[in-house]
């Protein structure tokens, strides 16, 4: 199966997705050394995000979300994709600044109501065409 | 959808004006306002920056590079709290490389010529847009702020897209910058409280949480509060509706300026809900902040958003000279601590036993004790991190409640005031 998503952020990635199944807000919820889940009750508490597919169906919370990401691309803790739920600048925004600083980037795309559950092996063009391996 | 520049945009980010930093300031406003689905940037009066709080090396080295490369702010740009108090390093337990890190990420906003308030209250400070100005704040306390009390028009700008703004005085037009949006979807009817209730301070916090909870990212409109409430009353609800939820505006009718009535700031159409606020969703909201019981306390945390002069004021009144048995932290802008300094205020409060923390609060840097207590705040959003952030149980009261228990070295709380 395939999808088209909407492309916030150019890259290509292939990789294991891992699916947020409660909202959360980057900053008070990943650990940006580590790239662990720290938010007590939610359900992927523990788990690392580095080098998923990130699956974001929504986004919640601090604006300092941005400094977060940026943080795991410097310390080589990033996840390989993010696919967002819906428009949003504020994770987006810190892969433009890692850009800048020249450090290694992912892409973003946006699919509302995103099909994909954790374990799903997902590749990305850059074009936002969405495929399951 | 195609974004429409203007000429002056397109020779920024075609490098055929402006400095390297101009141009990477202005390429992350616009590859934003991309994503966000905006078909043009707005030019803004002025910025509250929140990108200057350590989170990492690499905010600090982006930051740097910005300056480095000519990057200067062109709105007055007022800076939000950092990771250190600058007149008393040593108050802060960061380890040395990561203190550092955070020094140098506040003097990299100094260099691009942000005004160092360092606070997260900066409408204290001077920093107060008009009725309808367009701005670029961050720190969400002072988003709701600006956006509520002052009748300003902001999103909440995180770290990055606020410094960039404030570079290429530019934002990118959605959200709250159209006045379409700004209109409200849900009601909160609060006049079946008793004029008692209405009348505390500390009414207000917990309204705020309230309205963080139920309207999340919604436009609400709050009918019921008598006039005359305080900036400061004011300010404690913002930053608890903003720290329960994402919060960025609420129009109190009768009291804030978009909202004279509540058919304009319905903007003429319906609400979507209309909840009537219980005496008995108070009294949960209320406990709901405090995750300690009664029993020792072991600080008492005061100034989240920062404390005014006149809190201070109110908070030497009440504990007429009698000191406190436990440390009382006050976080607050230095241009405050200069005007308590005016009268020996300042000294009249350490005395009782406060400690002053200027430029960054409890909260955000690691200043109290390693050792997990229970900490006493009257401040909403202090309960809302506290422990995330810190460790420490928070428990609720009101501003007096605070003064008693810190005398008394216990939880004290007068349950008149809810009545």
């Amino acid at each position: 199966m395939s999808w088209q998503a909407e492309v916030l952020f150019e890259g290509d990635a292939e990789g294991e997705v891992m699916r947020f199944d409660a909202p959360i807000s980057f900053w008070g919820g990943v650990n940006p050394v580590t790239s662990k889940i720290t938010l007590a009750g939610h359900p992927q508490r523990g788990q690392a995000i580095k080098d998923k597919v990130l699956v974001i169906p929504q986004l919640i919370g601090s604006s300092s979300s941005s400094a977060v990401i940026l943080e795991l691309f410097y310390k080589g803790m990033a996840p390989k994709a993010l696919i967002l739920g819906g428009r949003d600048a504020i994770l987006p925004v810190g892969v433009v600044v890692a850009r800048q600083m020249g450090w290694p980037t992912i892409p973003v795309m946006v699919l509302p109501d995103p099909p994909f559950r954790s374990g799903d092996i997902l590749k990305l063009a850059p074009d936002g065409h969405i495929e399951k391996v | 959808m195609q974004m429409m520049l203007t000429d002056a945009e397109k020779a920024i980010l075609g490098g055929a004006a402006g400095t390297v930093g101009d141009r990477m300031a202005l390429e992350v406003v616009t590859e934003a306002a991309r994503m966000l689905g905006a078909d043009r940037l707005i030019e803004i009066h002025s910025s509250h920056i929140d990108g200057c709080l350590y989170h990492g090396d690499s905010g600090a080295l982006y930051c740097e590079k910005l300056a480095e490369n000519g990057a200067r702010v062109k709105v007055p740009a007022t800076t939000n709290v950092g990771a250190l108090n600058l007149l008393n390093p040593d108050q802060c337990r960061l380890p040395p490389d990561q203190r550092k890190m955070a020094y140098r990420l506040m003097v990299a906003h100094e260099r691009m010529g942000c005004v160092p308030s360092w606070t997260c209250a900066p409408y204290q400070a001077g920093a107060r847009p008009s009725l309808g100005q367009q701005v670029a704040w961050g720190e969400s306390n002072a988003v709701a702020f600006t956006n509520t009390v002052l009748g300003a028009r902001t999103n909440r700008y995180g770290d990055f897209l606020d410094i960039a703004c404030a570079i290429s005085a530019r934002a990118p037009y959605y959200g709250l910058h159209k006045p379409e949006n700004r209109h409200a979807k849900l009601v909160l009817d609060v006049a079946g409280l008793s004029p008692h209730l209405l009348k505390q301070s500390a009414f207000y916090p917990v309204l705020g949480s309230i309205i963080g909870r139920l309207a999340g990212e919604t436009v609400c409109a709050v009918t019921g509060l008598p006039q005359g409430a305080t900036d400061d009353e004011l300010k404690a609800l913002c930053a608890g509706a903003a720290s329960t939820g994402a919060v960025a505006l609420t129009h109190i009718v009768g009291v804030t300026p978009e909202a004279p009535d509540l058919a304009t700031a319905l903007g003429g159409g319906q609400p979507e809900e209309t909840v009537t606020v219980s005496h008995d969703m108070i009294i949960e909201a209320r406990n709901r902040l405090s995750l300690a019981q009664a029993g020792p306390i072991d600080s008492v945390a005061l100034g989240s958003p920062h404390f005014s002069t006149e809190e201070c004021k109110d908070l030497l009144r009440l504990a007429d000279g009698a000191g406190f048995k436990v440390p009382v932290y006050i976080c607050l802008g230095r241009h405050t601590l200069s005007e308590l300094e005016q009268d020996g205020s300042d000294q009249a409060l350490r005395d009782l036993g406060v400690v002053f923390v200027v430029d960054t609060c409890v909260v955000v840097t690691p200043i109290l004790p390693d050792e997990p207590g229970v900490m006493m705040t009257n401040s909403a959003k202090f309960a809302h991190y506290a422990t995330g952030n810190t460790g420490h149980l928070p428990v609720f009261g009101t501003l007096a409640d605070c003064v008693v228990s810190a005398q008394q070295g216990r939880v004290v709380w007068d349950q008149e005031v809810w009545a």
